[in-house]
């Protein structure tokens, strides 16, 4: 069962963070552990999950897109969700285990603002105290989120250092937990990370693929073909292969922010041109240069603008389980109208990457291959960006 | 003790003297290299037993806002592994100050464990600090830096467990770095009391402790050694170099500044003698 007990999977996770953290890490794994099999804790997970949050959420079957572009494609409506993103599904699921470990006090990093949300949300609802460290540059074009957390009651700290984005919010935010970690929850938002970090958030989040499982056999009476995600962090696409990670005929397909390129400098498409190694507590795949600096990212999706990626991800592509591709700027763009037009759901940025992908490569695909896109969160956050 | 060691000779004669080790860090290339080269010169001749040399990373989370600001000049002024390696061995023979390696793993990590811990040992580099590298992640590293006499040293926090004070006692060489507080690097106007837990750490190994993190001012430095075989001191030298960038006195400044704080660890080794003579 991966992670193994070092939190490894295959030679990528681990442990790469100050010492100071360690004991809090251990504890986390520890409760984490004993909250994974309390059956108290499951049911209430689930109870938040179904009346709060809104699961399960549809398999919808895109009748027009598919038309348009060849396979019977189905969308996993992560949009529909409360606060408009997969991201709660993890939210809900760290709180609870946050208030099992006494903690007063959350903290998150965000990037499109949409962990940040999700994360003030459950934090005004269980009534904790919540901070959360947002990117510069990622508050000015996500001004939109910054405002519905502040709204929540969330303290929103814009980081300056560095690249502005996500990346330096959770550098930032590493540093808070290092000095405040008595007292303090780390609500950590992708399947990154340091171990436990990347298991728990995947645990979380595989509730869409258990679900996407049912579903489609009920639909269909077969697995799918294609199972399609975009992969920033990587914690949507995660929690929807995972489920199927048995499944070696279900294709898994990750699509990463290519900018404005990946022949320029300006793209996030770590798995497609990084290489491995080490930030923010683990071992993975990296956009850096040679001396091992991490590289500046560009994404018109700011939820996919970050240089690393989830050590599972670099697992799967490295043993070829899933396939790792970019889809530009311009590409994705494309594909938020398309639904838009065609389907009447307005996407998010970073779930318009995994539609772009099915649009490039339409050609691909034959017409009884069956498609499952995860739709992880709806675009109105984005509609002001694009506006301007 | 290892007699090819600096950093094992600095800690072994002052404890038979009963002194302090006094450590300085500074990162290098900030705020260009040829300064960093007299810095350390200068350390030397004023006394300062070991440098801790900051290989700058674009990502320095264990890093408070100084030496974060010092960082990205650095990179700025494209600094790297190689660089550093160049002027560490064109002063070695210049001085036999105690010169470790402060680094974030990537860093390492990318240049080549092996080749990294070869370089070290080529130029004269004694120890290795990695912020974000604990024991149970450095099984190759331990061997490699082993190997090449080379000293790699461990941290811990106030927040460490007994197992954990055990196990990074056993695997640290050189010396144990205590980080005096929970948090980044940075001056503060108020430590913890640090007795408590360093007496629990001095329970578990026979190897010398120093402490840094915060420790800027010179009632700090005083606190630490009454428990601490050194001291460390970071975050203030890097904003003494602010305070006196662009000007043609900085290296003369920046000693003076060391200097003084220094003054408190001579204040500390005589009164020890003078209790020492009692004996």
């Amino acid at each position: 069962m991966m992670p193994d007990k070092k939190g490894y999977f295959g030679k990528y996770g681990g442990v790469f963070v100050p010492e100071t953290l360690i004991p809090a890490l251990k504890i986390l794994e520890k409760e984490y552990l004993k909250a994974k099999k309390d059956k108290n804790f499951q049911k209430e997970l689930r109870y938040y999950l179904n009346t709060y949050a809104g699961r399960p959420t549809p398999l919808y079957f895109a009748k027009r897109l598919s038309q348009e572009l060849g396979p019977k494609i189905y969308l996993k409506r992560e949009d529909l969700l409360h606060t408009g993103a997969h991201k709660i599904n993890n939210t809900i699921g760290q709180i609870l285990l946050a208030i099992r470990m006494k903690k007063k006090r959350i903290i998150a990093e965000t990037g499109a603002g949409q962990h940040g949300v999700a994360t003030a949300t459950v934090a005004s609802k269980f009534g904790l105290k919540c901070d959360i460290y947002m990117g510069e540059e990622d508050c000015k074009r996500q001004s939109l989120n910054v405002y519905r957390m502040k709204l929540l009651g969330a303290r929103v700290i814009p980081v300056s250092s560095g690249t502005k984005t996500l990346k330096d919010a959770l550098n930032e935010a590493l540093r808070d937990w290092v000095t405040n970690v008595q007292n303090t929850y780390y609500l950590l938002g992708s399947v990154t990370g340091p171990h436990p970090y990347p298991m728990i958030v995947r645990d979380f989040q595989s509730v869409i693929g258990k679900e996407t499982f049912k579903q489609i056999l009920d639909l269909e009476g077969r697995l799918p073909d294609y199972l399609i995600a975009c992969v920033g962090g990587g914690s949507n696409s995660i929690g929807l292969f995972h489920p199927f990670y048995k499944y070696k005929r279900v294709k898994f397909i990750g699509v990463e922010a290519g900018g404005l390129g990946l022949r320029t400098e300006k793209h996030a498409a770590t798995l497609t041109r990084g290489k491995p190694g080490i930030l923010h507590g683990s071992f993975s795949y990296l956009l850096q240069n040679k001396y091992g600096q991490i590289s500046s990212t560009h994404s018109i999706a700011a939820g996919l603008d970050y240089p690393g990626v989830g050590p599972e991800h670099s697992f799967y592509k490295d043993t070829g389980r899933a396939l790792y591709l970019a889809v530009t700027d311009k590409e994705a763009l494309q594909a938020f109208k398309l639904l838009s037009e065609i389907e009447g759901i307005i996407p998010a940025l970073e779930s318009a990457h995994a539609l772009g992908y099915l649009i490039k490569y339409k050609s691909k695909f034959r017409k009884d291959d069956i498609v499952v896109v995860n739709l992880s969160g709806r675009g109105d956050k984005d509609i002001y960006g694009l506006l301007q | 003790m290892d007699c090819c060691n600096r950093i094992d000779k600095k800690f072994f004669n002052a404890k038979k003297l009963s002194k302090k080790v006094f450590l300085i860090y500074i990162t290098a290339g900030y705020p260009n290299l040829k300064i960093t080269e007299e810095l350390i010169l200068g350390f030397s001749k004023i006394g300062v037993d070991i440098v801790e040399l900051g290989v700058p990373f674009s990502d320095p989370i264990a890093d408070g806002p100084t030496i974060q600001k010092a960082s990205k000049e650095a990179l700025d002024n494209n600094v790297n592994l190689s660089k550093i390696f160049k002027i560490v061995r064109k002063i070695r023979n210049k001085t036999e100050i105690g010169l470790i390696i402060m680094t974030y793993y990537n860093v390492i990590y990318q240049y080549g464990l092996k080749r990294f811990i070869a370089d070290c040992k080529k130029v004269g580099i004694d120890g290795i600090i990695i912020p974000d590298l604990i024991p149970e992640e450095s099984k190759y590293l331990v061997k490699l830096s082993k190997k090449h006499n080379v000293r790699l040293i461990f941290l811990l926090a106030p927040t460490s467990s007994l197992d954990r004070i055990k196990l990074v006692s056993k695997y640290s060489s050189g010396f144990i770095y205590c980080v005096s507080l929970t948090g980044v690097t940075g001056e503060r106007s108020n430590l913890p009391e640090i007795r408590d837990y360093i007496n629990k750490v001095r329970r578990h190994t026979d190897k010398p402790i120093a402490v840094g993190f915060g420790v800027s001012k010179s009632y700090q430095v005083k606190k630490v050694l009454k428990y601490a075989d050194g001291v460390i001191i970071g975050s203030a030298v890097i904003k003494e170099i602010e305070r006196n960038i662009n000007k043609k006195n900085l290296v003369e400044n920046v000693l003076k500044f060391v200097s003084k704080l220094k003054e408190e660890r001579e204040r500390v080794n005589k009164v020890k003698k003078k209790r020492l003579s009692y004996v």
